[in-house]
């Protein structure tokens, strides 16, 4: 074995400097490759999921997007309209709540002019896998398909409304209402 | 021969979870499935055999008294860099697996091989000895992926074989990850006297 470098202040100071110099160079440049990527598989994703909630539109929601402020001034909601051949057909609205059993749920939900809604994507979500996870399945969402929130309750059964729970995610299920409860309100706030 | 030790002794003898108990967190955390297990030990495995390599090259110009601190920032730069391409190029398997790749800095396995192994041994051994125990670690978490989401989602790498709710939930979710684990580290033991 060679001998090693004695711990004197210079040389440790000198090896933790040149140590985290190279460290920090070869991630900025990781940094720097990885930067496009990431944010295409981003907006990919964002636009899959305006794609899926709304009907077939010609414009770019991404371009149009404008924000809203929420209906309880908490924070703002992206809103992205579709458009076809410069018409109206519906409204993704990009909405969360922080209910869930794991904090932040995101969601994507379309709705038509009239503020029917047409179908709603998972974002993000943190909840138990198993259970509360079951959100993303076509059994739990399909139920709010075709229905307006004008006289859809949502809310649980449980607690009154109109939602079918998922079994064993009570908590997961009131967040994802809560969560289009929100962008419903938000969206419809200065029609009234 | 003693090179090809270096490299097995991660898959039974000295594996990482089953006999070493080390790295409990993402193992418990992160094997709910097996695909996450899986992409969880290699990725793992890649920040485990790149920084053994790069300790074991710089361990003779690393005064004693800083190894630790530069040590943990080599680790934590490879680290930031599976973080980043994984988000890059597999942003799915980045989303399910979440918060446990940064956590890949404190796997005390990671830091435990460096110490014990890479600032003591030569290049071509402490990339073997890394390359082993990341797969050792991939072949536990892979293997307790396996077993709890058969038994808790009823499903093999994603796909269905019984019905909708008909998994027993709890190995799904935290108390199954312990009794899982235990039973397989019973059951390797067995097989290792045997």
């Amino acid at each position: 074995m060679a001998k090693k470098v004695e711990s004197t202040f210079l040389s440790m100071v000198l090896t933790l400097l040149i140590i985290t110099l190279v460290a920090s160079a070869a991630l900025a440049y990781v940094y720097k490759v990885t930067k496009g990527p990431i944010e295409q598989s981003m907006l990919k994703k964002k636009l899959d999921a305006i794609g899926k909630v709304v009907p077939q539109f010609t414009n770019n929601p991404n371009a149009e997007m404008y924000k809203l402020m929420a209906y309880d001034n908490s924070d703002s909601l992206e809103i992205y309209p579709a458009k076809k051949d410069g018409k109206l057909v519906g409204y993704a609205v990009k909405t969360f709540t922080n209910k869930g059993f794991g904090g932040l749920v995101e969601l994507m939900v379309g709705f038509t002019p009239d503020f029917t809604i047409t179908n709603i994507e998972v974002l993000s979500h943190t909840e138990t896998p198993g259970l509360g996870s079951k959100m993303t399945t076509a059994k739990f969402k399909d139920q709010f398909k075709e229905k307006n929130p004008k006289d859809f309750k949502l809310v649980v059964k449980k607690d009154g409304g109109d939602v079918d729970a998922i079994t064993a995610a009570t908590i997961s299920s009131r967040a994802f209402c809560d969560a289009v409860d929100r962008a419903f309100k938000t969206l419809t706030k200065e029609d009234k | 021969m003693n090179q090809w030790k270096n490299f097995t002794k991660g898959f039974i003898k000295e594996n990482p979870v089953f006999v070493l108990l080390l790295g409990m967190c993402p193992t418990l955390g992160t094997t709910t499935s097996a695909i996450n297990g899986l992409g969880m030990g290699l990725a793992t495995a890649f920040v485990l055999t790149m920084s053994n390599l790069v300790i074991s090259l710089v361990k003779n110009v690393i005064p004693d008294k800083v190894r630790i601190p530069s040590f943990i920032v080599i680790i934590a730069s490879f680290v930031t860099i599976v973080d980043l391409s994984m988000n890059a190029y597999l942003p799915a398997l980045h989303k399910q697996l979440g918060l446990f790749i940064p956590l890949i800095v404190v796997n005390c396995i990671v830091l435990g091989r460096a110490e014990a192994f890479a600032s003591k041994n030569s290049i071509g051994s402490s990339i073997l000895d890394g390359l082993g125990m990341g797969l050792g670690f991939t072949f536990a978490l892979f293997l307790l992926g396996t077993t709890r989401e058969i038994l808790g989602s009823g499903s093999f790498l994603g796909m269905k074989f019984i019905g909708d709710n008909d998994g027993m939930l709890v190995f799904v979710l935290a108390p199954g990850a312990f009794i899982a684990l235990g039973y397989l580290i019973a059951i390797i033991n067995k097989l290792k006297k045997a």
